[in-house]
């Protein structure tokens, strides 16, 4: 039964969301909340760093434009309680509608295009949102809005107190995961991923990978739009600069270091980011320089990320084991 | 109101130039942009850096020696060099490289860039003083236009028929348009294709320091001043088609106008349909998204862009 225990990477991990989930009772007996909100980015980001991983690492389909989504989640959250309304069901449904209507559009442009052409019009359609929403006066242009009271669930949940957040993007992050789970080891994933390798051949099994690739696109962009949506609540505060493109190559940043070939290896990969940044951060004004070269050397010596490495220990201990079936 | 405003012809020029500069820039911008992606296959988003340090050292020359001269020969110079090096050390192992390695490497070369601009010259940014002479108005009949934008203009037009020259009658232009569209065959005939990119990368990184010199002394230089500009040059080197620089000589001319008109005229223009109110509010966000739309309208009907060399493989 436990028989996915008896390879390194799950049990790994398995840990880490075991320590997730007993967190909050940890930074409360050590009194130190601050810790609570780092792990709270932390799961938000890892949200978005699973979608776009969905795209990018099953789909090989990279985008550089996915901080648009972030941002139209939250957007979706602040431009209601600007208005007053802070019904959370009703931002919910905006921050997904509104993400899958983005996804939809500018995705069925973006994928008559390959390679190149893609991650440049994806990055472009970002950065048009990111100049409109710049552009909007009456939502706070540059300086953005401030959002002054949570998505209310009609008592459901209370978002306000930081803990009940918490478990609630643990809960959507994990329900995510078992999603993911099912959606890349199902039919539709394995075309998915067939694309990547060779969309040529997949074409001429009778896939029509158009299709496919667009509806992969869309939950990509729906799904972080929910982290966005998150992003919004837990920050109380949105702006363009959520879109900035440079957050986009953070989010890919992330998932590299986690590992593209998994499903977990996103969300260690953001837990491994932000944990450097903020301890950098704390180091050094100049902390920026480290990342840059830590994701240098990164692409070119290290390959698979943290995922690959702990594959790769699994197998090395395996073969340890048995040396007999080495030859 | 607007309707029947008699049309100012003094401002219309004045925004046809300031369009003509942007489009130029754009151009310097995207046609070592486009060069690169098309011979190499390399994303190189960390380009907008180059831009940013070619503003830097020419202020930092310009500031010690007083002379712009001396300024813009070391800054191209400098340019040079980083762009060899960069090539050299990094984008070189990563060509046959999937492009998430390429998007990824270069997003670190812009932290790296970044981060030590800031520790080198600190977080204010930096002007060039312009000498007298450039600093001036020009008269044509009752037309004043500043001298610099001319400058500006004259040395873009300059340095892009220079470019085609190159490109069109030297044996390194048609290596370069060679490598462009079959990268097998040029190396099978016997071309070092190793040395061939060294110098389009360096010579590219070159042409984004220039326009970055030539606008700083208006806009001053700044950390992550490239980050910006760098993505409507992607969507020239896009609409232009990858590896043309005629394309992106057309689509950063046809860019640079309709943005600067768009921001100025789109608030008259919808005027004529929608009522002011309305005009005045809808105008800046479309006239931000202005290109990013003509840019999708042309890929629906030609995904490979305006200008695609033949043969190239996407």
């Amino acid at each position: 039964m436990f028989k996915f225990l008896e390879n390194l990477p799950a049990r790994v991990y398995l840990a880490v969301t075991a320590l997730l989930a007993v967190a909050p009772l940890l930074v409360t007996l050590g009194s130190q909340p601050f810790y609570l909100d780092l792990l709270t980015r932390i799961l938000i980001l890892a949200i978005a760093a699973v979608s776009l991983n969905l795209i990018i690492g099953f789909g090989g389909m990279i985008s550089l434009g996915h901080a648009a989504f972030i941002g139209i989640g939250a957007y979706c959250v602040g431009i209601p309680a600007h208005y007053d309304i802070f019904n959370g069901f009703i931002h919910l449904g905006l921050a997904i509608s509104c993400s899958a209507a983005f996804a939809l559009i500018t995705g069925a442009i973006s994928l008559r295009t390959h390679g190149l052409y893609f991650i440049m019009i994806t990055l472009a359609f970002a950065q048009m949102l990111y100049f409109t929403f710049v552009s909007l006066d009456e939502y706070g242009a540059d300086d953005g809005l401030i959002i002054y009271q949570r998505s209310d669930f009609n008592g459901l949940l209370n978002l306000e107190n930081p803990t009940t957040l918490y478990y609630t993007v643990l809960v959507t992050l994990l329900g995510l995961l078992y999603l993911m789970h099912r959606l890349v080891h199902a039919r539709f994933g394995r075309v998915i991923i067939g694309c990547k390798h060779n969309e040529k051949r997949m074409q001429a099994l009778g896939f029509d990978t158009y299709r496919y690739k667009l509806t992969c696109y869309v939950i990509s962009g729906t799904i972080c739009g929910i982290a966005g949506f998150f992003l919004g609540n837990f920050t109380n505060f949105i702006s363009p600069e959520m879109m900035d493109w440079t957050h986009s190559g953070e989010l890919i940043f992330m998932i590299v270091i986690g590992g593209t070939a998994g499903i977990f290896g996103p969300v260690v990969g953001t837990a491994f980011f932000l944990l450097l940044e903020e301890m950098l951060s704390g180091l050094t004004q100049y902390w920026q320089l480290i990342f840059g070269l830590v994701l240098i050397l990164l692409v070119v010596f290290g390959k698979g990320g943290v995922h690959g490495l702990l594959v790769w220990a699994d197998t090395r201990q395996t073969a340890q084991a048995q040396p007999e079936n080495d030859s | 109101m607007t309707v029947n405003r008699p049309v100012d012809w003094h401002l219309l020029v004045s925004q046809l130039l300031n369009g003509l500069q942007l489009g130029l820039l754009l151009f310097l911008l995207a046609s070592g942009l486009t060069l690169i992606f098309g011979i190499m296959n390399f994303i190189n988003l960390s380009h907008g850096a180059f831009y940013m340090v070619g503003a830097f050292v020419c202020a930092t020359v310009v500031q010690a020696t007083g002379s712009l001269l001396t300024g813009i020969v070391l800054s191209l110079a400098s340019l040079l060099v980083i762009g060899a090096a960069v090539e050299w050390l990094i984008a070189r192992k990563l060509y046959q490289n999937d492009h998430l390695d390429h998007v990824l490497v270069t997003f670190g070369l812009i932290l790296v860039f970044d981060t030590l601009a800031h520790i080198i010259w600190g977080p204010a940014g930096m002007v060039i003083p312009l000498p007298e002479i450039l600093n001036g108005q020009v008269r044509v009949g009752s037309f004043v236009i500043p001298s610099y934008r001319l400058v500006i203009i004259g040395n873009g037009l300059m340095v892009g028929v220079a470019l085609y020259i190159l490109i069109t009658r030297s044996r390194l232009g048609m290596l370069i348009r060679a490598g462009a569209s079959d990268r097998d065959m040029v190396t099978a005939l016997g071309v070092n294709i190793d040395r061939l990119y060294l110098v389009v990368f360096a010579i590219g990184a070159a042409m984004a320091g220039f326009a970055g010199l030539l606008i700083a002394p208006i806009t001053e230089a700044s950390i992550g001043m490239g980050n910006e500009i760098i993505i409507i040059a992607f969507v020239v080197v896009i609409t232009g088609g990858i590896g043309s620089v005629q394309g992106a000589f057309y689509s950063a001319l046809i860019i640079g106008i309709l943005d600067t008109l768009g921001r100025s005229y789109l608030d008259d223009f919808l005027g004529l349909f929608l009522s002011n109110q309305a005009a005045e509010t809808a105008a800046p966000a479309l006239s931000a998204m202005m290109v990013y739309i003509l840019m999708a309208t042309i890929l629906v009907f030609r995904p490979q862009g305006l200008f695609s060399p033949s043969g190239l493989r996407k």
